[in-house]
């Protein structure tokens, strides 16, 4: 198999701090000791891989994937599209992407959510998908409702939508949230707060797609995803004749 | 001025939150019909090659409370120290799994077959070790650390032998405590805190 090169090291300026006040389960759950740094190997460089034969045709539409396609969830319709790409802007085709969400009225369905907004009978809040061989995505589903949660005195998560990505190595694994544009909940959110660098906040907010929203069906947000990337070995692999 | 560097950075992690079960092991989340299977039930197949084993832990907040709500992803190589998809691996063995901490004890199982030794870019060998991914509400950004196992060599490990602090090299050594079993406790914070990785 072909070197393609340890992943680049995280630029960690760029990712939320692990210890935040103001996001108060943080104080007790982030390591108070340095990092310990290191190049990539294979342990990092190789990951998971799941077949298209895994997935169901409606498993990336949260609207009808709960009711097995019996009935359409309550909310506004939106398809949340995006390209999963590395760091050298190259799109990561075949990678799994998976989407968790509150219903249209903030609540999750888990035993722990207590909100006082009912559950929707036909929505579950997951869906998965496969990128394709350019690196896209997309997603059918509700715009979630904001919600309360318990931190300081009055805190609310602005309308979100959590996304877990793969890419083809387990170092490039990666968490994050997707929120919407013009929520003015984002401002006041400790959770999004605890990204230091407020243009990088900004990159976590997906604009409203025009281009791609369906006229009388759906509007559009699109959300790209940039994974870790590989660093070039040119001079480190002896070449033929050298 | 200087030309532009055509690169990208990564996008900004968030935390996974208290329902990251919802999206990644629904089954789990009590939504078990969702989808007709679940990704990572299991790292290994009937007939993997290798030695079956079962590690058994908690993980602990600052505060010394075992975690009820984290999820751990796991990712490992074959008995020969081979990876899914390279030459010559084990069709057995996927390496990879998901799995939680128990909502009322906070204790996890994997049971898995011990990995190999895996080699390195310039002939160097790790010692046999499960890379282990950690989220939960309150982790801004998954933590990554390895499970190594007492009864092995452990004494060329490049990763290992880099931890100067060598009282710490235990936080990230698995104790065997029966033929096949092994305890790995994580720590988040304060003694006997892990080490945690940056590769």
């Amino acid at each position: 198999m072909a070197d393609l090169g340890p992943l680049i090291p995280r630029n960690r300026e760029i990712h939320p701090v692990p210890y935040d006040p103001g996001y108060k389960t943080s104080v007790a759950r982030s390591p108070s000791q340095p990092l310990l740094s290191m190049e990539s190997g294979a342990s990092e460089e190789t990951g998971p891989t799941f077949g298209h034969g895994t997935f169901g045709a409606l498993d990336n539409n949260l609207i009808m994937n709960f009711s097995k396609g019996a009935a359409p969830a309550i909310g506004e319709r939106i398809l949340m599209h995006g390209k999963v790409l590395d760091e050298r802007g190259r799109g990561v085709p075949n990678t799994l992407v998976e989407i968790w969400q509150a219903n249209a009225g903030g609540r999750y369905r888990h035993k722990k959510d207590g909100y006082l907004a009912p559950l929707d009978p036909n929505f579950g809040g997951c869906g998965r998908t496969l990128t394709d061989d350019e690196g896209n995505y997309q997603f059918l589903t509700i715009r979630p409702g904001a919600y309360p949660w318990p931190n300081r005195g009055n805190d609310w998560r602005p309308m979100h939508i959590h996304i877990s990505v793969f890419g083809h190595g387990f170092g490039q694994r990666l968490i994050t949230q997707m929120y919407f544009q013009g929520d003015p909940l984002i401002d006041l959110c400790p959770i999004a707060a605890t990204i230091k660098n407020r243009s990088q906040l900004d990159r976590l907010v997906a604009p409203l797609d025009m281009s791609n929203s369906r006229p009388l069906d759906f509007l559009a947000y699109k959300f790209d995803i940039v994974l870790r990337g590989r660093r070039q070995t040119m001079f480190e692999n002896k070449l033929e004749g050298m | 001025m200087v030309q532009p560097l055509d690169i990208h950075q990564e996008t900004p992690s968030q935390t996974a939150g208290p329902y990251v079960h919802i999206g990644l092991m629904p089954s789990f989340a009590g939504i078990p019909d969702i989808y007709e299977n679940q990704l990572g039930e299991s790292p290994i197949a009937d007939g993997a090659k290798g030695e079956v084993i079962e590690i058994v832990g908690s993980i602990y907040d600052g505060t010394g409370w075992a975690m009820r709500d984290a999820l751990f992803e796991s990712w490992q190589a074959d008995a020969s120290g081979k990876f899914a998809g390279q030459d010559g691996a084990d069709p057995k063995v996927s390496g990879y799994r998901r799995f939680a901490a128990d909502g009322e004890t906070g204790e996890y199982t994997l049971k898995t077959v011990k990995p190999g030794a895996v080699s390195g870019r310039g002939g160097q060998v790790h010692a046999p070790h499960i890379s282990l991914w950690i989220v939960a509400r309150g982790i801004n950004i998954g933590l990554q650390t390895r499970i190594y196992f007492e009864d092995e060599d452990n004494s060329n490990d490049p990763l290992l032998n880099r931890i100067e602090q060598r009282q710490r090299v235990d936080t990230l050594i698995a104790k065997k405590t029966a033929d096949g079993k092994y305890r790995f406790d994580v720590r988040l914070q304060g003694e006997g805190e892990t080490v945690f990785l940056d590769i």
